[in-house]
């Protein structure tokens, strides 16, 4: 469970985020908004890579934002990134292993090829991820994300620029997280069928300010939503 | 029937990775060139090449470092040959003061550069590319004044082993096994396969996975959980260590050491042959050695000036860096794959149909006899 509190983030004159308040509770959480709403400075926020400017974070009891960002992976925060970002030079294993994980010897080899297995898509251990199709190098950073006992996953579009059929793999795994995987899941993403397909309860935000909030297809049904998303009809 | 496809196949997927077949030739090819290296050679080469190939063993160690940084981690440093005589004085300074094991000398050569490597370098590990490049030279720059100040020690007392009134200058001992230039020769060898293979293991486990996150994309690492500042300050330290031990070894081949063979400029001029070299292989190490120390020596022998090596290598940097950022060690390999293609091709087509394409200007028969062989030709190619 993640509760967030006040959140604000200021880019110099810009306010990404305006005194946001939200809860996690558990499963497939959707995040969604226009461009430049703040969902991947949200991201950024839980991952570290942006001090918020006030407000507070607690995870599962814990102060996340007390922790040093390469220490919150430690702690159980997984993240993939809009562009992906697996590591071509090395094996998939390798991109897989480097996360960091309590699990030691034949316990974390095990770990991490279930976490490769997990994501299928025929992307064998054992070669270069540099070797790979876009959308299996997506499924590394997905493997990379379930490893090592995550206790937070933070799924930044993953769906992006992904065909038709890759997108429905890529639900199924995404589905497959809470119950084979345990740990709270974040997405954000374009596509609103991959949303209503995984997210039990979705959080819209628009222009940093959270604007709606609840079961998933009631949220997409909202008013507000659909004018941040489509503009009003309104002329002036 | 038995079924290969089915639930055997998860199983050795499981087992990891066999070792393929070139792994095996790599290795042996390499142990041969080694063999080589260290029992052939020294019995054919005449004094000047073995002083030669000498310094391109030292010099391989110091050119895996700086490949380890800037090929690994990706951070250009402008500065390990003011690491290198760091490592060449702290040696020298204890193989005239003290009589401990040669090999003792070049660990503690090693690790005293380590420390003072890694603390001179800890301000710039926030930069990264140009400024980081910038911030080294500096430091090398500094390392240089300080040196040319105090001088390498000669056989003197004190801190600085220096005595600027000897009149009979001792030379720096060499281990007693490896007295003469042969010897030493081989000395040198051994010790560059060491450090290889320090690196090698370094790469191979923890640490590299770390550079090659570091390399690709900072913030994958950071989400990943592992600690960039202390892996690029392990690179840094692992680095300077190899070079320590590097200069500690150019102590003994050298036997007298003068802070005006250290010019600044050698610094620039060894990121430019690791570039060309390979920075992405450790192999590409090996290959600048041989441009920074062999083909400056064949040069001197043929009477060419040097000036000519700097212009060479300018046109060797832009060719790497528009053409081939792999360097050497990454085009050679491809380039004789491609040439020997080309060689087999040319003998599988049939003599028909070379006679064919190149009498086109023969009479008008020809063609037309020549196009069934070189159909099939097309085919079996």
């Amino acid at each position: 469970m993640i509760e967030v509190k006040d959140l604000t983030v200021k880019y110099g004159g810009v306010t990404s985020l305006d005194g946001m308040n939200l809860r996690f509770d558990s499963g497939v959480c959707g995040l969604i908004g226009p461009n430049g709403a703040g969902k991947t400075t949200f991201f950024n926020v839980l991952s570290g890579f942006v001090r918020p400017a006030s407000g507070t974070v607690t995870a599962f009891g814990d102060n996340l934002l007390a922790r040093s960002h390469f220490r919150r992976a430690r702690w159980g925060v997984r993240r993939t990134f809009q562009t992906e970002q697996a590591i071509s030079a090395l094996t998939v294993f390798d991109n897989v292993a480097m996360i960091h994980s309590s699990l030691r010897g034949t316990a974390r080899r095990d770990d991490v090829l279930e976490s490769i297995e997990f994501v299928g898509g025929g992307v064998s251990p054992w070669v270069k991820v540099g070797a790979l199709t876009a959308g299996q190098r997506r499924l590394v950073e997905v493997a990379r994300a379930v490893a090592g006992k995550p206790r937070l996953i933070l799924l930044d579009e993953p769906a992006a620029g992904l065909p038709d059929d890759e997108t429905s793999h890529l639900t199924g795994v995404i589905k497959a997280i809470p119950e084979q995987i345990g740990a709270l899941t974040i997405l954000v993403d374009h596509d609103m069928a991959l949303v209503s397909a995984v997210c039990e309860t979705t959080a819209v935000l628009d222009f940093g300010k959270l604007i709606a909030s609840g079961p998933t297809a009631q949220v997409l049904r909202d008013e507000h939503v659909m004018r941040a998303y489509l503009g009003t009809a309104e002329v002036i | 029937m038995i079924d290969t496809a089915g639930p055997k196949a998860p199983a050795q997927a499981r087992r990891g990775p066999g070792l393929e077949r070139r792994v095996y030739i790599r290795a042996a090819v390499i142990a041969v060139l080694l063999l080589l290296a260290l029992l052939v050679l020294p019995l054919l080469m005449s004094a000047y090449y073995t002083d030669t190939m000498t310094q391109v063993a030292i010099y391989s160690i110091v050119t895996l470092g700086l490949g380890l940084l800037v090929g690994r981690v990706g951070l250009y440093s402008l500065g390990q040959l003011a690491v290198l005589t760091i490592g060449a004085w702290v040696g020298a300074r204890l193989l005239f003061g003290t009589g401990q094991p040669y090999i003792l000398v070049l660990i503690e050569a090693g690790l005293v550069t380590m420390i003072i490597g890694s603390l001179i370098t800890l301000p710039a590990l926030r930069l990264r590319g140009l400024y980081l490049a910038l911030i080294t030279l500096m430091l090398a720059g500094g390392v240089t004044v300080i040196e040319a100040t105090i001088n390498f020690p000669n056989g003197g007392g004190g801190f600085s082993g220096y005595n600027g009134s000897l009149l009979h200058i001792p030379q720096i001992r060499r281990p007693s096994f490896a007295g003469t230039d042969p010897a030493f020769y081989r000395f040198s060898v051994i010790v560059a396969i060491v450090m290889f293979l320090l690196v090698f293991a370094h790469l191979k486990m923890r640490p590299g996975r770390a550079w090659a996150a570091i390399k690709q994309s900072e913030p994958s690492a950071l989400a990943a959980g592992i600690n960039t500042t202390f892996y690029k300050l392990w690179a840094m330290a692992l680095a300077a260590f190899v070079t320590g031990v590097a200069g500690a070894l150019l102590a003994g081949a050298d036997r007298e050491l003068f802070s005006i063979d250290f010019p600044i400029q050698n610094s620039i001029e060894l990121l430019a042959v690791v570039l060309m070299g390979g920075a992405f292989a450790l192999t590409g190490a090996v290959i600048a050695a041989f441009l920074q120390a062999f083909i400056p020596a064949l040069l001197q022998i043929w009477g060419v000036p040097n000036d000519w090596l700097i212009i060479l290598f300018g046109i060797g940097v832009m060719q790497v860096l528009a053409t081939a950022p792999g360097g050497i060690a990454d085009q050679f390999p491809k380039d004789m794959m491609r040439l020997y293609r080309r060689i087999t091709r040319g003998r599988s087509r049939p003599a028909a149909a070379i006679i064919g394409s190149g009498g086109a200007a023969g009479p008008p028969g020809t063609g037309s006899v020549s196009t069934g062989p070189a159909g099939n030709g097309g085919g079996t190619a």
